[in-house]
């Protein structure tokens, strides 16, 4: 059981939940997610810790409410409990010394780039570019501001910052130069069109992969990826991978093997209500 | 009876309510003969373990306290038994699980008409009442080492199994409707899919279904695809009917069941776009005998040959899960075969940490876990002890 202690709505449909779970919080590293599982009919749910109090053993996590579960965890309020949640898993970031790194956030990937931006700025360099569909899903702005040497924001509809996609600021740093490195969260869309822009340019970049993950330790193999041609499992060998490596459109397929699934879940708990 | 003592043909069942009642051999009973008969354990031990759950349970004595504290890493067949066989010698014992519900194998790999939910649930509620804790989601190698647990704990059992699926590097093995056994066993027995929607977790139907493998976790599989509502369900095997893996009871129950048997196939790549919609196979002839005295399968060179399928499960075996391994200083593991290396008492190289089951073996039963478990129990009281 892990307490929810603090609930803010960041936007509408992006939840930021505080969740007590001291375990945890005494060993996540930027770049690590957790499982949730919101009860014992729920399915496990994997999220990037976004945030987190090594001495209260608070980890903040942030969803978007997409399909059943995440809107069925939306509904949950500060003081709730959540049946389970485990974690920290998968692989740290890789944290370079004295580089000049662009992060690239896209929709509640802003939250998942920030640990990992707040690391990088004790060493390096840090621009950021955060994207949303408009002003009002801009997300963590402040935060990602204050872990930023220079913070750039776009909008699909221009409604706020600079009107376009994220690509578009990424390839004009590319082609000023000076960048060694792209850190690119988003969703996968957005991230396969980040690697494509920084690759005409020779410069590493790094994504975090969301597939499907039933266990999150290394034992299905449901987040199968395919990166430089070889498999591997995202939740134990990820989730980040070198973005020039990965093969997206394989993890779009695999994304949308349960499509149906997820669409009828979703009718039937938008006509129900909450379970 | 005692699980993980007899295997001997000859040998006397008695079926006695100790601490473990519950689980067949998976071994070929006829291995298991009575006046020339074979000996069903399975049902004994089913028969046995329904009756006490109808019943009441009578909780084994406990010893005196010692004050010593042990952690159980796992909790499938050799983690429950160790922590069964300490807590009655008197030691204070937690049990971490990384997933939500303890069990390890017997609930999230084997299916419930094997092994009904019931019976693990009552039994760790038993254990339970020994006053073993358990702890669920946590993930040792992750939420913490070995090494904090030695801080905190006197000794430790690794049960943590073998719980990485092999694969069969071969094209077309990532496409969407490829599954892994454990990913299609973790969804239905764990995550209760065929119970989607009323649970969260889906699961494909597959009209057209090819399982890879001929072991028990194949049968499991083709036997669980039918369950599920697939129309023809195929167990795709390389060598013959002769070799397999599985319990000839288990290769009975799947022909009974109607599932097919392709021996003597290999696959050789998956095709399709989207998702899978075929297998290209070779067909196999059978030469010398290997290493592990069967006689070894040989691609018949020419005799390509596709079958429609909609839905594939590799069946070809699980490794130990490496998390462990990896994050523990000091431990000798054997890295070809990715097991952690360990006497027959379950002592490893590492001061105060033991282990047991398929983590030293590599995949094997239920009731080999158990043996372990037992053993490593007795090794660990010992060094408790200080003996």
């Amino acid at each position: 059981m892990a307490k929810i202690l603090r609930k803010l709505r960041l936007a509408p449909g992006i939840n930021e939940f505080v969740v007590d779970a001291p375990l945890i919080a005494r060993k996540a590293e930027p770049g690590q997610f957790l499982i949730v599982i919101i009860d014992e009919k729920g399915e496990r749910i994997p999220l990037t810790i976004a945030d987190l109090d090594r001495e209260s053993g608070a980890v903040t996590i942030v969803f978007l409410e997409i399909g059943k579960s995440t809107m069925e965890l939306g509904q949950l309020e500060a003081g709730d409990e959540i049946a389970h949640i485990s974690g920290p898993l998968g692989k740290a970031s890789e944290i370079p010394q004295g580089e000049t790194i662009v992060f690239v956030g896209g929709g509640v990937g802003t939250a998942a780039v920030y640990p990992i931006a707040r690391k990088a700025k004790e060493s390096n360099k840090v621009i950021s570019i955060v994207g949303a569909k408009n002003k009002e899903t801009v997300i963590w702005e402040d935060k990602m501001k204050d872990v930023s040497d220079r913070l750039i924001v776009t909008t699909d509809d221009g409604s706020y910052g600079r009107k376009g996609l994220v690509t578009e600021p990424l390839k004009e740093l590319l082609e000023q130069g000076g960048i060694d490195r792209v850190v690119a969260i988003g969703p996968p869309i957005m991230m396969k069109f980040a690697a494509l822009t920084t690759r005409p340019y020779g410069v590493k970049t790094v994504v975090s992969l969301n597939p499907i993950i039933v266990d999150g330790t290394g034992m299905c193999g449901a987040c199968r990826v395919r990166v430089g041609g070889v498999t591997k499992f995202a939740c134990v060998d990820g989730p980040e991978f070198d973005a020039h490596e990965v093969d997206f459109d394989l993890l779009l397929k695999r994304l949308a093997t349960y499509r149906e699934e997820e669409e009828l879940a979703k009718r039937l708990f938008l006509e129900r209500g909450r379970k | 009876m005692i699980p993980g003592g007899i295997t001997e043909p000859g040998t006397t069942v008695t079926i006695k309510t100790g601490s473990w009642r519950n689980f067949r051999p998976k071994r070929d009973d006829s291995r298991c003969k009575r006046a020339g008969e074979p000996v069903a354990i399975g049902r004994l031990e089913r028969f046995v373990a329904d009756w006490e759950i109808e019943n009441g349970l009578r909780l084994p004595e406990r010893a005196k306290p010692t004050g010593k504290k042990v952690a159980v890493v796992g909790s499938g067949p050799s983690g429950l038994t160790v922590a069964t066989e300490l807590a009655k010698r008197g030691h204070e014992v937690t049990i971490l699980e990384t997933l939500h519900r303890p069990g390890g194998v017997l609930v999230y790999g084997i299916p419930e008409f094997r092994l009904p939910k019931r019976i693990v649930e009552t039994e760790v509620e038993s254990i339970k009442r020994l006053g073993v804790k358990v702890m669920t989601d946590v993930v040792v190698g992750k939420t913490m080492t070995v090494d904090d647990l030695l801080e905190e704990y006197d000794a430790v059992f690794l049960g943590t199994g073998a719980g990485l699926p092999l694969l069969l590097g071969i094209p077309g093995e990532d496409l969407s409707g490829v599954y892994s056994a454990n990913e299609f066993l973790i969804r239905i027995n764990l995550m209760k899919a065929y119970a989607f929607p009323d649970y969260d977790t889906p699961i494909k139907v597959g009209k057209r279904v090819a399982i890879i493998g001929g072991g028990n976790v194949a049968m499991d599989s083709a036997r669980c695809a039918l369950r599920l509502g697939a129309e023809k369900v195929s167990v795709v095997y390389r060598r013959s009917e002769k070799e397999m893996p599985a319990r000839n009871e288990e290769i009975e129950r799947a022909k009974e069941e109607g599932i097919i048997f392709m021996t003597l196939t290999q696959p050789v790549r998956f095709t399709g776009e989207e998702k899978v919609d075929g297998i290209e196979c070779i067909k196999m002839e059978l030469g010398e005998p290997d290493e592990s005295g069967r006689r070894r399968p040989v691609p018949i060179e020419g005799s390509n040959f596709n079958i429609d399928v909609d839905q594939v499960v590799i069946a070809i075996g699980q490794r130990p899960n490496p998390l462990v391994m990896r994050t523990t200083e000091g431990l000798v593991c054997d890295d070809r075969k990715g097991i952690i290396i360990a006497d027959s008492m379950g002592r490893t190289s590492k001061k105060g940490v033991f282990a047991g089951g398929d983590v030293i073996t590599g995949a094997a039963t239920v009731i080999a876990a158990m043996g372990a478990g037992k053993r490593a129990a007795e090794a660990i009281d010992k060094f408790l002890r200080g003996d």
